[in-house]
């Protein structure tokens, strides 16, 4: 195929103007000291104050708190339950996502709400319907029971509530992504030869790794944080059933504050980490989304 | 490698797609799909590449080189496909693109690295984009994404190339000299292309031959030259360029239009007093100062433009029908006329039409 055909040369296209100011700076100013006065009320000092009363006794009070037994139960199975509903939720995620972008069929529109329904309903109902579903009184209990499965005050419950109550993060987040996106990448790799895992490997997850990625971390942090619906199905078993959440809740009840605001402490750092992941996220798909456009002249002959 | 549409009705739910089309395509033509919006061209484009399906009925069927590939995946039936929007890889850069193709083979099929890198710069050669290998498509020009398209889908040595509005997002001048670039490329290779446009100029340029469509059937299928001059209905006429349509009657064999009367008009004319059309071209129109025995049509002048490559007049005819006449520089000079003149015009070459055919 040695063919050479003469290119034509493409005119540079000139740059856009630059935006015009809208807002006076009275305006401008206004709303950003009403803004950080209320993130500095309700959300830095609360945040502070984690941190001043846990280290209130000192270092060796502070670190004490984590290595208690059931502090150490409780931290163990936060992760437990995290392991397994971070991985499970994302694999649903990007399934269901994949097929409501993707894909045409009856139902779509219901699946979407489905998915959204955890966002709607309150956490405690969530706990709730699993206790009635899986309960010793509930429709499955008998069944359960006589096959020696224990769902309910146990991990298996948390683990169940902790899923139900993460379920929308990964698809909402991809869903929006992906639909823009379209599928005429999809339907190009599949003209070209690959198949359907080489497409959805090559193609459709680097497209929206960055987007899983935020997906996962959120998901993550609600996982570790959630409590009410957790709080139903738990029982409040000591050493066995009690994540950091709910062990927080204990020792805060018992007058424990040190070691309350410690195990506080611990999730405060979690969500911190989280939210400066999120923040290099965003700096990191911005930056590849708006690749500078470079100068075409240049190059054209 | 030649193609063969039968019998292909496509819906999308109450939306008919396609009906009854039949279409072939022969080995190394490059045929254009011509026809407006929702004249099911890309519908057809797409089914012939494997990405919709087609409705089961008696006869139906895809083929290409007489073997039926109906049953054949969108991998298997080796399509090189290029979309408007180019559908690039975007997290890919230009090499990983036009590699791809490559790259996702079976093992065992799949060319060793030097030979793909060899593969890949040759067609960045050909496309002149050497240098930018690294880039990402949004690093690109619209026109270089498209070239890049282009390479990458003829990676794969494709049987055959379908073209979807190839060039439909980019402006006018860029357009221009890809798709006389395209025509190079197709007369070096000799790949059987299917060209998607609704561009007229587009396809008269580029095509083989032209399949001009409307609302899911062919409505001609010929050259250029045959769909541009001989037009199958006035739907073509008035698709392939401007036009000027009268409106009259069947008299006595011959076509009545006002005071102009069309002797033996060519194009079909059937029933005696029914709908007779008459279509123009406007550069048809022969314009006189004074009645000259040939039939003709009275029209003030209402406008002249002389700037560009024609002169163009808007004429104001007695029944106030505008008549858009093009002529060249020259012509205009040996006989200039001014707003407000009374003229005589004489079709060349009238084509009535007998249906009833609205623009």
């Amino acid at each position: 195929m040695a063919v050479s055909v003469a290119v034509p040369s493409i005119p540079v296209v000139a740059p856009p103007a630059s935006r015009a100011r809208v807002a006076s700076p009275w305006v401008r100013w206004g709303l950003i000291a009403v803004s950080l006065a209320f993130l500095g009320l309700f959300l830095f000092l609360p945040l502070a104050a984690v941190f001043a009363e846990a280290l209130r006794k000192g270092w060796r009070a502070y670190l004490a708190s984590f290595t208690q037994r059931d502090a150490l139960s409780a931290l163990r199975l936060t992760l437990t339950a995290t392991g397994i509903a971070v991985p499970l939720n994302l694999v649903f995620g990007l399934a269901a996502s994949w097929a409501i972008a993707k894909f045409n069929f009856y139902g779509k529109s219901l699946l979407i709400s489905l998915i959204d329904l955890p966002f709607a309903v309150s956490p405690v109902i969530a706990g709730l319907i699993y206790v009635l579903v899986f309960g010793l009184q509930g429709w499955l209990g008998p069944w359960l029971a006589a096959h020696h499965i224990k769902v309910v005050f146990a991990v298996p419950g948390i683990v169940l509530a902790t899923l139900f109550v993460t379920f929308p993060f990964v698809a909402r987040e991809l869903i929006p992504l992906m639909q823009e996106q379209g599928r005429e990448e999809e339907e190009a790799a599949r003209l070209l030869g690959a198949s359907g895992w080489q497409t959805f490997w090559h193609v459709t997850l680097p497209n929206v790794k960055w987007a899983l990625l935020y997906g996962v971390i959120l998901c993550n942090a609600r996982a570790m944080g959630e409590f009410g619906a957790v709080s139903v199905v738990s029982g409040h078993i000591r050493g066995r059933t009690n994540t950091l959440p709910l062990h927080v809740e204990i020792l805060y009840n018992e007058y424990n504050f040190v070691a309350a605001f410690a195990v506080a402490s611990l999730l405060a750092l979690l969500a911190l980490v989280t939210l400066a992941l999120k923040a290099a996220l965003e700096w990191k798909t911005r930056r590849e989304w708006h690749v500078p456009e470079q100068p075409a002249a240049a190059e054209e002959e | 490698m030649s193609i063969e549409v039968r019998n292909i009705h496509k819906s999308f739910g109450a939306f008919k797609a396609l009906a009854q089309v039949d279409l072939k395509v022969h080995d190394g033509e490059l045929v254009a799909l011509l026809g407006p919006s929702g004249s099911g061209k890309t519908t057809l484009l797409r089914i012939i590449a494997g990405l919709e399906v087609f409705e089961p009925r008696p006869g139906s069927a895809i083929l290409m080189d007489d073997h039926d590939v109906t049953g054949d995946g969108v991998g298997k039936r080796q399509v090189g496909f290029v979309f408007q929007h180019y559908a690039l890889f975007r997290h890919m850069t230009v090499f990983e693109n036009v590699a791809f193709g490559l790259r996702v083979r079976r093992h065992g099929r799949r060319p060793g690295k030097a030979a793909i890198r060899a593969k890949v710069r040759e067609l960045l050669r050909l496309i002149q984009l050497e240098s930018m290998e690294d880039r990402y498509p949004a690093q690109l020009s619209g026109g270089q994404r498209q070239r890049v398209a282009l390479a990458r889908a003829l990676a794969i040595e494709p049987q055959v190339l379908l073209l979807d509005e190839p060039f439909g997002a980019l402006d006018a001048k860029v357009r221009q000299d890809l798709r006389r670039w395209l025509r190079h490329l197709h007369d070096e290779m000799h790949v059987t292309s299917v060209l998607v446009t609704h561009d007229q100029d587009e396809a008269l340029e580029v095509a083989d031959r032209i399949v001009v469509m409307r609302q899911g059937k062919i409505e001609q299928v010929g050259t250029p030259d045959e769909v541009f001059h001989q037009p199958a209905t006035p739907f073509v006429m008035d698709f392939l360029g401007s036009v000027n349509l009268f409106r009259g009657r069947i008299e006595s064999g011959k076509a009545v239009f006002g005071p102009l009367v069309i002797d033996s008009p060519i194009g079909v004319v059937q029933k005696e007093g029914g709908i007779a059309q008459l279509f123009v071209r406007p550069y048809d129109l022969d314009l006189h100062l004074e009645p000259n025995g040939k039939p003709s049509l009275p029209a003030r002048v209402a406008r002249v433009q002389s700037a560009g490559p024609l002169v163009r007049l808007e004429l104001l005819s007695e029944a106030q029908q505008t008549i858009r006449v093009e002529m060249s520089h020259d012509r205009y000079r040996q006989q200039p006329v001014a707003v407000g003149r009374q003229v005589f015009v004489t079709p060349r070459e009238p084509r009535v039409f007998a249906d009833d055919y609205s623009i």
